[in-house]
C-alpha cells in the first residue's frame, strides 16, 4: 500500500515548504492551525530558526471556531500582529481543518489587506502535499505579486527554488553565485537565499532564470508568462556544471527554456545508478555520475514535482513501498541515509542527506549539494 | 490584563485573574526540551505507534521518532485530499494501519494508533475501526491515542494519552507491597522524599520507566497504590486507578514547605508510618538555599513554566529566601499556583510575567545586560543566558528533596556556562537523541 510507510519518514509538508520559501523576504507568515505547525517547521525544517528572526505564526485555531466560522478572529489577530510588527507582506496558509470547512482565504486577505494596507495574499497549501508544492506556490505568488516591469539587463539572472530543504545548508547560496559569476551571469536575485524582496521584485531584468530545484518551477513559469524570461533546470555539480553554464549562455541567446537536468542524460531504464529525490537535484547529479563515473543513472522521484523535470526513463514513485519496488535492480542506490532501512542486501547505499527528508538527522553531515565529489561516490 | 510592558508581558501586581494574555497569534521559540506524544508513547515498552494524519501534521511526529533513533517503532498512513473528498478516511485508516503491521517483521504487543483532527472533524467512527483491528490481531492491544490539537480546549493530546497507555493493564489481585507511578515522563530522583518514605514502609515503587518488556509494563497492574505526581498525569492517574479498583493518591510536586508537609502527611497516614521532624527538613532546605544565595547573590533570574510546573510557587520560594527573581515565562496561571499568584501579587508585584508565545517576542531582545541565572531552558533562550538550570516538568524532584535538588542544580548552573544554541533546541530532554 503506496500510502504507509513502515519506517521510512515521510517529507516536509506544504506549509513548511511554503514558510521555507518566504522565510528570508521580511513578511509575515501566518498558519491557519491549531498547533504543531509552527513547531514541526521551526524544529524540523528551518535550519535558520534559531540564528534568524522571521515573522512566522499559528493562529491557534480551536475547535469551536473551526466549527462556528470565527474568521474574525483570525483577522482581528493578522491584523494586530501586522500593525504591530509591520512586515512587507503577510501570507496565509492553511491546513487540513480550515480546508475541510472551506475557509474562504481570498476573502480574508482582502480584509486584512483593507485594514492593514499591507500586500496580503494566500499560499494555496493545505497540509497534505509535500513541500515542492507549499514552497512553489508560494514563489509563484511572489513572482505574480512582486516583480516589476523592468529593462532586460545583458548577462543577469536569477536563481530559483533555493531552499535549505534541498541545499541543506544556509548560506549554500552562495556557491550558487559563484557558479553563476564563473559562468559569466551576475545574479539579480536568489530566490529565496540571500536576496531581500526587493531584490526579488527587480527579477524581470534578468535574461535568463536557473531554475535549482522544483520548488522554484512555478515561479519561473510565471515569469516565462510575465515577461517572457526563459528558463534553464539545473544544480551546477561535477562534471554537469560546465553544460549547465552553457545551457544558461544558450537561453539567454536564443530565449528558449532547457532542462539539462533530465535531457542530458541518457535515459536508460536499466540504469545500474538510481538516486531518490528532488529531480532538479538527483537528475543534475546523475549527469555529473554518467560524466565522471561513466555510468548510467536514473532518477526516482518521491515528491509532488512536475512532470517536466521528470525524464523518460525517471519515474515518479509514492511512498516506502513505491521506492522500494523502484529500487529493485539497482546496483548502487544514492539516497538519504533513512532509506537505508529498505535498501536490499547487496546493494549498495551512498548517503547524502536531504533536509526536506532527515531534517535535523542529517545535519552533522550535510554538505553543499554543488560542491559534492562525484568521484568520491564511486 | 494591562500591558504596561508591552502587549506580552505584565508584573504580578498588575494581574487581576490566572488568565495573563489574550488570545492571539502565536510564536514557537527554538526550544524543545519538552516531550511531545511520541516520547510519551515510546515509554511503553516494545510498542509501535502508528499515526494517520496528512503530510504536514506527519512531520513533527514522524522526525520525533527519527531523532530518538525509533524509526522501527513508527510507522505513517498518509491521509490525502482525495480520502476527504471521497469519503474513504475511514477505509484508508483500517487499510493502512492493517498494511503497517503485515509489514513490520514481528507483531507487536501494543499498538498505539494516533488518528488526528480530520477524523474527529469528519466523524469517522474509529470504535468500527478498532474493533475490526481487535479482530483481526487478537494478539494485539490497539491503545486509543489521539492527535488532535485542535481539541485542545477539551482533553489535550498529551494528557489523553497518560490515559489511554496504561489502558492495557489487566484488572489483577493487588500487591500491597507495591506502588506505582502513573502519568510522569520522568521517574521521582532516587533521593526524593517520595521513594524514601515509601522504602521506610517496606514499599516499593515502580513505573515505566521500570520497565524493559511488554511484560513487565503490565505488570504494573499489580501495585495496591497508584500515585501520581504530574498535573497533566492527574486524571489518567486517577481513571486508571478507578478502572483497577485501586486508590490513587495525587501528590504533585511543590515549593510550597507546607503542601509539601500535607502531601507527605498523607502518605505517612495512608500508609501508616511515623511522621519525620518536618522542622528538620525545613531548616535543611533553608540551608541548601541561603548556600546557593552566597554562590549566586543578586544575580537577575528568570524562570520559565518548561522547567517546573509550579514556576510561580518556585519564584515565591527564591523570593522569600532572598533571591532576586525578576522574571517568569509562562502563558497561563495553572490553578494549582492561584495562591503562589496572589502572594506575589501582593509580595513582589515588580515581577515580571512574560508569555512564551505572542507575536512581539519573535523580535524582542533576547539578551540581559547582567549575567543572568535563567531556571529553565525557555528563559535561557529569552535571556540569552548561557547559565541556566536545563530540567523539564520538574525532572525527578519532589518532596523537600526537591527543592535541595533545585537549590544545587542552581548553584552548578551558575558556576559553569552550558552550549544553550546546542542544548535548547533538542527535543525530548532525557530521550535519546541523535542530533
Amino acid at each position: 500500500m503506496r500510502r504507509t510507510n513502515r519506517i521510512v519518514p515521510t517529507y516536509t509538508g506544504d506549509v513548511s515548504g511554503a514558510c521555507s520559501a518566504l522565510f528570508e523576504l521580511g513578511g509575515m507568515v501566518v498558519i491557519h492551525d491549531p498547533s504543531g505547525c509552527n513547531s514541526t517547521y521551526n524544529t524540523h525544517d528551518e535550519t535558520r530558526w534559531y540564528d534568524q528572526d522571521s515573522l512566522i505564526f499559528i493562529t491557534g485555531l480551536v475547535e469551536r471556531d473551526a466549527i462556528l466560522g470565527n474568521d474574525e478572529k483570525l483577522v482581528a489577530d493578522v491584523v494586530d500582529a501586522a500593525r504591530e510588527l509591520s512586515p512587507r507582506f503577510i501570507a496565509l496558509c492553511n491546513s487540513p481543518i480550515p480546508f475541510i470547512s472551506g475557509t474562504d482565504f481570498a476573502a480574508i486577505c482582502r480584509l486584512v489587506e483593507r485594514a492593514c494596507h499591507i500586500p496580503c495574499f494566500y499560499v494555496r497549501t493545505n497540509g497534505m502535499h509535500d513541500y515542492v508544492v507549499g514552497a512553489g506556490n508560494a514563489f509563484a505568488q511572489v513572482a505574480g505579486r512582486f516583480v516589476e516591469e523592468a529593462p532586460v539587463r545583458r548577462g543577469v539572472l536569477n536563481i530559483l527554488g533555493a531552499t535549505p530543504l534541498d541545499l541543506g545548508i544556509a548560506g549554500s547560496d552562495a556557491t550558487l553565485r559563484d557558479f553563476a559569476a564563473d559562468a559569466g551571469f551576475e545574479v539579480s536575485s536568489c530566490w529565496a537565499m540571500g536576496s531581500s524582496l526587493d531584490e526579488l521584485a527587480r527579477a524581470a531584468e534578468a535574461e535568463v532564470n536557473l531554475v535549482v530545484s522544483a520548488t522554484g518551477l512555478k515561479a519561473a513559469q510565471v515569469l516565462r508568462e510575465r515577461f517572457g524570461t526563459p528558463y534553464v533546470t539545473g544544480l551546477p555539480v561535477g562534471a554537469f556544471a560546465g553544460e549547465l553554464a552553457c545551457a544558461l549562455r544558450r537561453a539567454a541567446s536564443d530565449g528558449r527554456c532547457a532542462w539539462p537536468h533530465r535531457d542530458a542524460r541518457a535515459q536508460r531504464g536499466e540504469a545500474p545508478w538510481a538516486l531518490v529525490g528532488e529531480p532538479v537535484m538527483a537528475g543534475s547529479l546523475a549527469c555529473a555520475v554518467e560524466r565522471e563515473l561513466g555510468v548510467a543513472a536514473r532518477v526516482l522521484c518521491p515528491l509532488e514535482a512536475q512532470g517536466e523535470l521528470v525524464g523518460a526513463a525517471d519515474a515518479f514513485v509514492e511512498g516506502e513501498e513505491g521506492v522500494a519496488e523502484a529500487l529493485l535492480g539497482a546496483e548502487v542506490i544514492v539516497a538519504d541515509e533513512l532509506y537505508r532501512p529498505i535498501v536490499g542486501a547487496g546493494t549498495r547505499l551512498v548517503a547524502l542527506p536531504h533536509q526536506a527528508l532527515s531534517g535535523r538527522n542529517g545535519w552533522k553531515t550535510a554538505q553543499d549539494p554543488t560542491q559534492i565529489d562525484v568521484r568520491s561516490l564511486a | 490584563m494591562l500591558k504596561r510592558l508591552g502587549p506580552s508581558a505584565l508584573t504580578a501586581g498588575e494581574t487581576t485573574s490566572t488568565a495573563l494574555f489574550p488570545s492571539k497569534l502565536e510564536f514557537n521559540a527554538p526550544v524543545h526540551g519538552t516531550w511531545n506524544i511520541v516520547h510519551i508513547g515510546m515509554l511503553v515498552p516494545e510498542a509501535h505507534q502508528i499515526y494517520v494524519c496528512a503530510l504536514n501534521c506527519m512531520r513533527g511526529v514522524v522526525l520525533t521518532a527519527a531523532e530518538m533513533g525509533a524509526l522501527d517503532r513508527f510507522s505513517c498512513v498518509v491521509l490525502k485530499e482525495e480520502d476527504i473528498t471521497r469519503g474513504t478516511v475511514e477505509q484508508i485508516t483500517l487499510d493502512g494501519i492493517r498494511d503497517v503491521l503485515h509489514k513490520l517483521p514481528k507483531l507487536p504487543p501494543c499498538v498505539i494508533v494516533f488518528p488526528v483532527c480530520t477524523h474527529l472533524f469528519l466523524g469517522v467512527p474509529m470504535g468500527r475501526v478498532y474493533r475490526q483491528l481487535e479482530a483481526e490481531f487478537p494478539q494485539v492491544d490497539f491503545v486509543r491515542g489521539f492527535m488532535d490539537p485542535i481539541s485542545k480546549k477539551r482533553l489535550i493530546p498529551d494528557k489523553r494519552l497518560r490515559k489511554v497507555m496504561y489502558d492495557p493493564l489487566p484488572v489483577v489481585e493487588p500487591d500491597d507491597s507495591l506502588v506505582t507511578l502513573l502519568g510522569s515522563e520522568f521517574a521521582p530522583d532516587e533521593d526524593s522524599d517520595l521513594r524514601k518514605i515509601l522504602r521506610s514502609g517496606g514499599l516499593r515503587l515502580a513505573s515505566i520507566h521500570d520497565c524493559k518488556t511488554y511484560e513487565e509494563f503490565l505488570g504494573l497492574a499489580r501495585a495496591g497504590t497508584i500515585v501520581s505526581v504530574f498535573p497533566s498525569g492527574e486524571w489518567g492517574a486517577r481513571k486508571t486507578a478507578e478502572r483497577l479498583g485501586r486508590p490513587h493518591l495525587y501528590l504533585p510536586a511543590t515549593f510550597d514547605y507546607e503542601q509539601i508537609e500535607g502531601q507527605e502527611g498523607q502518605l505517612f497516614d495512608f500508609f501508616g508510618l511515623p511522621y519525620p521532624d518536618f522542622a528538620a527538613e525545613r531548616a535543611s532546605c533553608d540551608e541548601e538555599l541561603a548556600e546557593t544565595l552566597a554562590v549566586v547573590g543578586d544575580a537577575p533570574i528568570a524562570i520559565d513554566a518548561v522547567v517546573h510546573p509550579r514556576p510561580l510557587e518556585l519564584a515565591r520560594l527564591l523570593i522569600e529566601h532572598g533571591f532576586n527573581v525578576r522574571e517568569v515565562y509562562l502563558d497561563g496561571v495553572n490553578e494549582e499556583e492561584a495562591a503562589a499568584l496572589d502572594w506575589l501579587r501582593e509580595h513582589a508585584p515588580e515581577l515580571e510575567l512574560s508569555s512564551t508565545i505572542l507575536p512581539d517576542l519573535r523580535v524582542a531582545p533576547r539578551t540581559r545586560q547582567e549575567k543572568t541565572l535563567a531556571i529553565g531552558p525557555k528563559a535561557a533562550w529569552f535571556t540569552g543566558t548561557g547559565y541556566f538550570v536545563n530540567l523539564v516538568y520538574g525532572g525527578g524532584l519532589w518532596g523537600f528533596a526537591g527543592v535541595r535538588s533545585m537549590a544545587r542544580l542552581m548553584r552548578e548552573a551558575w558556576r559553569s556556562e552550558k552550549d544553550t544554541r546546542d542544548i535548547v533546541p533538542r527535543k525530548g530532554l532525557g530521550c535519546v537523541s541523535c542530533i
